[in-house]
């Protein structure tokens, strides 16, 4: 039977399941299949703080969502056109998402009456389909027996019946992945790898994998696939990749490019855990992991070995940056070279562990005793995260200072292509130490002095312990200028207070100018963004331009100093928009710096901000200050920026 | 530079010693090549002066270059110290300075680090660093001066003040059960741990050396004289009236006797510790030679933690003095930085061709 294909530009789908049931691998993987075979795409998982909520509930919901495209895309999208749904409480838990029209696979095995009534279901929502009162009836829905098939496919290998039923996301993916024409020998090829020492898993896995796909081949329930071509993208080699994966690897990469070995104190913390996990497997470079008993002690010995010459990083989340504070301090006291990575969350307190928040930034910029200024870098994208790390390092290392590395559960467990770079086109770090002291004619060494400064950065020397003439001590009393010794002069605190200040705002000198993305150079409003909202806030500027409007959007890396065009570049706008996950932190620093009105579009709920309501508030701005009417109905889609050019 | 051990003989043949990655000087060194130029600041009388002056004192014999010294500290009087010996030093921050020291030693096997502490310091806000340093056994010698009061916020009780004792912060009396610190590094798996006095020059220099040689964490309490805010702690184990009643003295190898031989140790078989007994053959006494024998070298800490509860919890009457423990275990900066070199040996090629194999693996694909 040869079945009709459709072009299709972009899909979102969302496999949803309980936490049990593998959807973030099955995610994983058809995002892997489709960056293989050239899509652009963001993805969002989406889990449960609990390893294993009670089975069948909608808190024990867990969900991956991937936007796949021909054309470039920026975030995960709104509203899935897909839905997979494992149980009832997974199809109960993402309804509400759901456009009208969309489609929903669901695997009937386990609509059950006791399930139905752990979802909070009264009757089978499956019973009534296509009747008057059918409550699916606005979308296009295909049940099915994904487990009861899966079980009979994988019968010939002998498992117990539970471990035959927990292939059915493998059968889900096959099925899935036919309906999209997706690869399937990098699945069979991870199947094979990761069940390599379990046999006959590894067989049954791949057999419901296969048998899934065949399903959709043959059965009469799907009479059509589809096909999304492969997105143009700049001529290199790509890969998908996280943000945990890629901000791993641009410390790997700051160690290699600086000569210095890399010194990892964490202590385990969601989301930012991973990055712990995946420097420790590169002792090969060079790298050293410490486990720490806390957040205190992961700092210390990041410290610690900075002080040794090291390049010390720490890990960590919002609550262990609270742990952190007062050894920030000391970091900016004894100006040492320092990352300190922040992967937000949910906040305050222990908060939403699992989901993602950008309500650290006024914890990073101010949240110490007494003027600790330190640098602050944000990544924008999942495959950004390897780059601001490397900056950050840069600025760590070059300023000796403590650097904030601004990520959040977005962009740690969210993944993108990306395009590998060269290792010979990476920033050099030079960590410059100082140089033992020559001895004057008459045979004496000079007495080195630790508080000196290097006159275009203001950097005192980094001097670690090994070189004879160079014995000094430092700590968190103030230090007298110049020869680093305990001093309570009121007007050496006072110039020490500024030069440590002056040193953190030089580095605005190394930073390029911001790029204004304004085609028109008509637009009065100018979105103006940090971190992960990157994607969403051009999502939403197109749908903006394409409805024939203009506007102008600006996204920030470095939050510490503000690069020095940002107040020309704000002035030059009738109307400031900030687009925050958090009440408006960035809003607030705009304002205290340039005086400008900047308007905040705020939301705090766990999740990256949706394209079409930021579309709605750009609008709204864009209608203030160029007193017309805007409607954006014309682009209810999220266009690639190749169609509004 | 040559990296041979120092003059300290080791209890363990095959060991290495705690300063044998250090690198070593032939140059003659005295007290006043590691003296700061810094004016010290402590209090007249201050038993901090005594350990400074013998840790100067001492440093020399260990004949290791000075640039490869490194002192840190939290925060107390004690925690000046690093400041004032012309060696590289850190003054952190309070409590903390374990964890710093962990990061330092862990990261440079060349250097012979120190960590100078209060019993504020590390056991109060600390207390959590020092026990993990303890259970990890960094190569690190930790001095502990314990005076029995917070010196620099002005004489509050501390962690090891007795109970009852009136100070600014407790006008009817603390109700706080204090520590025994070497009770409390003890059953933290210290790999050494000892006592010593700031007025026993003899005895603090030759509890040092055998720390310093000792490759792991070495914790040494110093009972340290505070004369403004706890004067007179130790009166009774330095008085040479009491003393000999007061200490008992702790040497591997030697029954344990004191009181001029009048008493001594036994194992108490109804409790399973150590009891104090009348030393002679007359009625109830006991032969010196059925005495204890230390064995510091006991790899069952049971006997030394019994006889570190001899130790006076309230004032200080009598105490054991000398190293309760010293056992061979491996240290965590030693496996720590063999994991890096095993791994880094085991892989080809240089690092940047590496990286560019790392960033480059995964599923990858090609846009032309
Ligand atoms: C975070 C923090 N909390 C409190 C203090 C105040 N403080 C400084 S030293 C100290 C106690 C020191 O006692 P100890 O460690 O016994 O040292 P000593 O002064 O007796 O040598 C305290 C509470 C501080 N510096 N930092
Ligand atoms: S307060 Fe006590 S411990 Fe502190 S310096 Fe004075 S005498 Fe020494
Ligand atoms: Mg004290």
């Amino acid at each position: 039977m040869s079945k009709q294909v459709k072009q299709l530009d972009r899909v979102i789908i969302r496999f949803a399941g309980d936490s049990g049931d593998g959807m973030q691998l099955t995610g994983d993987r058809f995002t892997q299949q489709s960056a293989v075979f050239g899509n652009d795409l963001v993805t969002l998982p989406n889990f449960p703080a609990e390893i294993r909520a009670p089975q069948g509930t909608l808190p024990g919901v867990s969900s991956f969502q991937v936007h796949l495209a021909d054309h470039d895309v920026l975030t995960p999208g709104d509203a899935p056109d897909v839905l997979v749904a494992m149980n009832p409480a997974a199809l109960k838990a993402n309804l509400g998402d759901l456009p009208r029209g969309a489609t929903i696979i669901v695997d009937t095995h386990d609509f059950t009456a006791r399930n139905l009534s752990k979802a909070g279901y009264d009757a089978n929502p499956l019973d009534a389909l296509g009747d008057a009162n059918d409550p699916l009836g606005e979308y296009a829905v295909h049940p099915v027996d994904l487990t009861g098939m899966t079980v009979e496919a994988v019968k010939q290998f002998g498992l117990s019946r539970k471990d035959a039923a927990r292939a059915k996301n493998m059968f889900a993916l096959g099925l899935l992945s036919w309906m999209y024409g997706r690869p399937t020998d990098p699945t069979v090829a991870f199947l094979e790898k990761r069940f390599a020492k379990v046999a006959d898993i590894r067989d049954a896995n791949v057999a419901a994998f296969k048998a899934g796909w065949n399903f959709g081949e043959t059965t009469e329930s799907f009479a059509v696939s589809y096909e999304i071509k492969p997105a143009p993208m700049a001529p290199g080699t790509y890969r998908n990749i996280t943000g945990n994966l890629a901000l791993a690897y641009g410390l790997v990469a700051a160690g290699v490019r600086s000569g210095l070995p890399v010194f990892l104190g964490s202590y385990p913390i969601t989301p930012a855990s991973d990055i712990l996990h995946e420097l420790s497997k590169h002792k090969a470079f060079g790298v050293t992991t410490l486990q720490a008993e806390d957040e205190i002690a992961g700092i210390g010995a990041a410290i610690g070995a900075s002080f040794g010459g090291a390049l010390g990083v720490t890990t960590t989340s919002g609550p262990g940056i609270a742990l952190k504070s007062e050894a920030i301090g000391l970091a900016v006291m004894t100006e040492l070279p320092l990352v300190v990575v922040d992967v937000q969350r949910g906040g305050p307190s222990t908060g939403l562990p699992t989901k993602t928040e950008q309500a650290d930034l006024l914890q990073a910029m101010f949240g110490r005793n007494g003027e600790a200024p330190v640098p602050i870098v944000a990544p924008q994208s999942p495959g950004d995260c390897f780059d601001a790390a490397l900056e950050a390092a840069r600025i760590a290392v070059t300023y000796r200072t403590p650097v904030m590395l601004l990520s959040d559960g977005y962009l740690a467990n969210g993944s993108e292509p990306w395009r590998i770079p060269e290792v010979d086109d990476l920033a050099v770090i030079d960590p410059k130490f100082a140089q033992a002291p020559a001895a004057d004619d008459d045979g004496t060494t000079p007495t080195f002095h630790p508080y000196t400064r290097d006159p275009e950065t203001l950097a005192r020397p980094w001097a670690p312990p090994g070189v004879a003439g160079l014995e000094h001590r430092i700590g968190g009393l103030e230090k007298a200028d110049i020869t680093g010794n305990i001093s309570y002069d009121p007007a050496n605190h006072d110039f020490m207070t500024r030069t440590r200040q002056a040193k953190v705002d030089r580095i605005a000198d190394s930073l390029p100018p911001l790029e204004v993305d304004d085609p028109s150079g008509q637009a009065r409003v100018v979105v103006l963004g940090w971190g992960s909202t990157y994607g969403p806030i051009g999502a939403g500027v197109r749908r903006v331009r394409k409805a024939g409007y203009h506007v102008a959007q600006v996204h920030l890396r470095h939050l510490n100093p503000f690069p020095k065009d940002l107040g020309d570049i704000l002035s030059r706008y009738d109307k400031v928009l900030v687009p925050e996950m958090n009440l408006g932190q960035l809003s607030l620093l705009v304002r205290a710096k340039y005086l400008v009105d900047a308007v905040g579009y705020n939301q705090v709920r766990g999740l990256p901000l949706k394209a079409a309501e930021l579309a709605e508030a750009i609008g709204e701005l864009v209608a203030q200050a160029e007193g017309v009417e805007v409607d954006l109905t014309a682009a209810t889609t999220e266009p690639s920026s190749q169609e509004v050019k | 530079m040559s990296t041979t051990s120092t003059s300290t003989e080791l209890p363990f043949p095959g060991l290495r010693s705690g300063v044998e990655l250090v690198p070593t000087t032939d140059e003659p060194q005295t007290g006043k090549d590691f003296t700061s130029d810094q004016e010290v600041r402590w209090c007249p009388g201050c038993g901090d002066y005594a350990v400074l002056k013998a840790v100067q004192g001492f440093l020399p014999d260990l004949g290791l270059r000075r640039e490869n010294i490194v002192f840190v500290s939290g925060i107390g009087c004690s925690s000046r110290f690093p400041y004032y010996l012309d060696t590289y030093g850190m003054h952190s921050i309070h409590g903390r300075a374990p964890s710093i020291a962990t990061g330092l030693a862990t990261s440079r096997e060349d250097l012979s680090v120190w960590v100078v502490t209060g019993d504020g310091d590390a056991l109060s806000i600390g207390g959590n660093h020092l026990i993990h340093a303890l259970r990890r056994n960094v190569n690190m010698t930790i001095l502990l001066f314990n005076n029995r009061i917070y010196g620099l916020t002005k004489g509050q009780y501390s962690p090891t003040s007795e109970a009852g004792k009136i100070t600014k912060s407790t006008p009817m009396g603390s109700v706080d059960h204090p520590f025994n610190p070497v009770s409390l590094a003890l059953g933290a798996e210290g790999s050494f741990v000892a006592r010593t006095i700031d007025s026993d020059r003899k005895h603090l220099t030759s509890v040092l050396s055998a720390a310093a040689a000792h490759r792991g964490t070495s914790f040494v309490e110093i009972y340290q004289n505070c004369p403004i805010f706890n004067d007179g702690a130790f009166d009774a184990i330095k008085d040479n009236d009491t003393k000999a009643d007061a200490i008992i003295p702790l040497v591997h190898g030697e029954p344990i006797t004191f009181g001029n031989g009048s008493k001594g140790l036994v194992r108490d078989t109804a409790t399973g510790g150590v009891k104090i007994v009348e030393v002679g053959t007359g009625h109830g006494q006991v032969d010196p030679a059925a005495l204890l024998v230390h064995d510091a070298h006991n790899p069952d800490p049971t006997t030394a933690f019994a006889i570190s509860r001899l130790t006076d919890s309230g004032y200080l009457n009598q105490s054991p003095i000398g190293i309760f423990r010293q056992v061979e275990r491996p240290a965590y900066d030693d496996l720590a930085r063999a994991q890096v070199a095993t791994a880094r040996e085991a892989a080809a090629g240089d690092d940047a061709e590496r990286l560019a194999a790392l960033i480059g693996g995964g599923d990858t694909w090609t846009v032309v």
